[in-house]
């Protein structure tokens, strides 16, 4: 059913590691190189958000254990490189460029329009005519985890708040939908709340029963008690 | 795209990090798809220009001047723009204020979203797997890694950022600070007090 990703609420893991803003932001140079491979890659427009998320959840599950944060980054580049058909797997092997793909080289960005590009950001809320179906304050339940339409494909709705009960505290504007979004069936915008759940709620031993976890979920993934 | 296809195409690329990342960035600037100076303005972007001093001017601010908090409050991602703070992972913001009630702590468990226009790149330990698989589950354990211990009375909100609202903490301000001005302020606003994982002492 689920991903490695999808690790909320894992146990295992051990202690977490603070730096209390002592570690530099790249702490290996190729860690920035890594980033702005990605970041500028995206401007290529020949993918989402949506679908570059996904690409790293693709991963297998030895990869993404093995694989350090930047090392997941550009392996699923890498990969979405070559299902978007700008880049072959001989041209990896190789390290020649054969392939051409001077029709998606014009979107190249460039050092001059960075700061720009970079400051434009990408909204992803949108208007709709739809009405919410759910008011602040109601309760309401997930469904169960996993994207619907396509079996192993993208959702934001964790596995740990799957078929949960919980209530919603803000109505926000409709919001792209990842669900279709990251599988080219468009933007599917739908009305986001976020909601509230208690821990007693979600856990077998909560730290403390009262304590709450906000989750921003898409109309889809509720349902009416 | 195709999911799960068992040949990842990854594979074919270097094992040594670096060289893999080397051999991509001279393959895709082979073919024109990259500007190898446009990396290098991406990364001198987020290691000078934009970081938690952009965030923590926003919390100097609000402590400083009701009216911007409430505008702050109500408004937040139109209120942070007029500070020059907007932009990529930073195109819907919500701010959550701390009180002597309420702690907030911000985690994304499915990856690593993050206030990029006010906080810059994500250190190591919000990416890492402890943090996102715990901080849900025991946020008070993982508050004590970081040395912060909540009376049992005060209730802790995570939020997980499920989608693309970027959340930013505003921290309580510490007593001690009365009469300081917003850039006396500025320097004493920690990054993890902005992501619910520090608070900041009374100043003496």
């Amino acid at each position: 059913m689920s991903r490695l990703h999808d690790m909320g609420g894992r146990f295992g893991d051990g202690p977490v590691a603070p730096d209390f803003g002592q570690e530099p932001v790249f702490k290996e140079e190729w860690h920035g190189r890594a980033l702005a491979l990605t970041v500028a890659s995206g401007f290529l427009r020949q993918w989402n958000l949506d679908e570059g998320r996904h690409a790293r959840e693709c991963l297998a599950p030895m990869d993404y254990t093995a694989f350090s944060y930047y090392e997941k980054w550009l392996a699923g580049l890498t990969d979405i490189l070559v299902a978007k058909g700008l880049v072959t797997p001989e041209e990896l092997s190789t390290g020649q460029a054969a392939l051409d793909v001077s029709d998606v080289a014009q979107h190249k960005l460039t050092q001059e329009s960075v700061a720009e590009s970079l400051a434009r950001g990408g909204p992803s809320e949108r208007q709709t005519d739809e009405t919410p179906e759910f008011a602040l304050g109601e309760q309401v339940k997930t469904i169960p985890a996993g994207n619907r339409s396509v079996a192993g494909g993208h959702t934001r709705l964790p596995s740990y708040a799957a078929s949960c009960s919980g209530r919603i505290v803000t109505v926000h504007p409709p919001h792209v939908f990842p669900d279709a979004n990251a599988h080219g069936y468009g933007e599917a915008a739908e009305t986001l709340y976020t909601v509230a759940f208690k821990a007693g709620d979600l856990w077998q031993h909560p730290e403390n029963p009262t304590d709450e976890v906000m989750l921003d979920l898409w109309q889809s993934y509720l349902e009416t008690p | 795209m195709p999911h799960d296809s068992h040949d990842h195409p990854h594979h074919l690329l270097p094992s040594d990090p670096a060289l893999r990342v080397k051999a991509l960035e001279t393959l895709l600037t082979q073919k024109g798809l990259i500007d190898p100076a446009a990396l290098d303005e991406i990364i001198d972007t987020y290691e000078t220009k934009i970081g938690p001093q952009n965030g923590a001017l926003v919390v100097a601010k609000a402590w400083s001047d009701p009216e911007f908090k409430a505008q702050l409050l109500e408004h937040p991602t139109e209120t942070v723009a007029g500070l020059g703070f907007y932009g990529r992972q930073g195109e819907h913001i919500q701010i959550l204020e701390n009180s002597d009630h309420h702690h907030n702590m911000v985690v994304c468990t499915l990856c690593s979203c993050y206030p990029w226009p006010l906080l810059g790149i994500p250190p190591t330990w919000y990416k890492s797997d402890a943090y996102r698989a715990r901080a849900v589950r025991e946020p008070r354990q993982v508050l004590a890694e970081f040395g912060v211990k909540l009376p049992s009375e005060t209730k802790v909100k995570v939020w997980d950022s499920t989608a693309e609202l970027r959340y930013l903490v505003l921290p309580q301000r510490p007593s001690g600070t009365e009469g300081w001005s917003e850039s006396e302020l500025a320097k004493i606003v920690t990054r993890d007090s902005m992501i619910g994982t520090g608070i900041i002492g009374a100043v003496s």
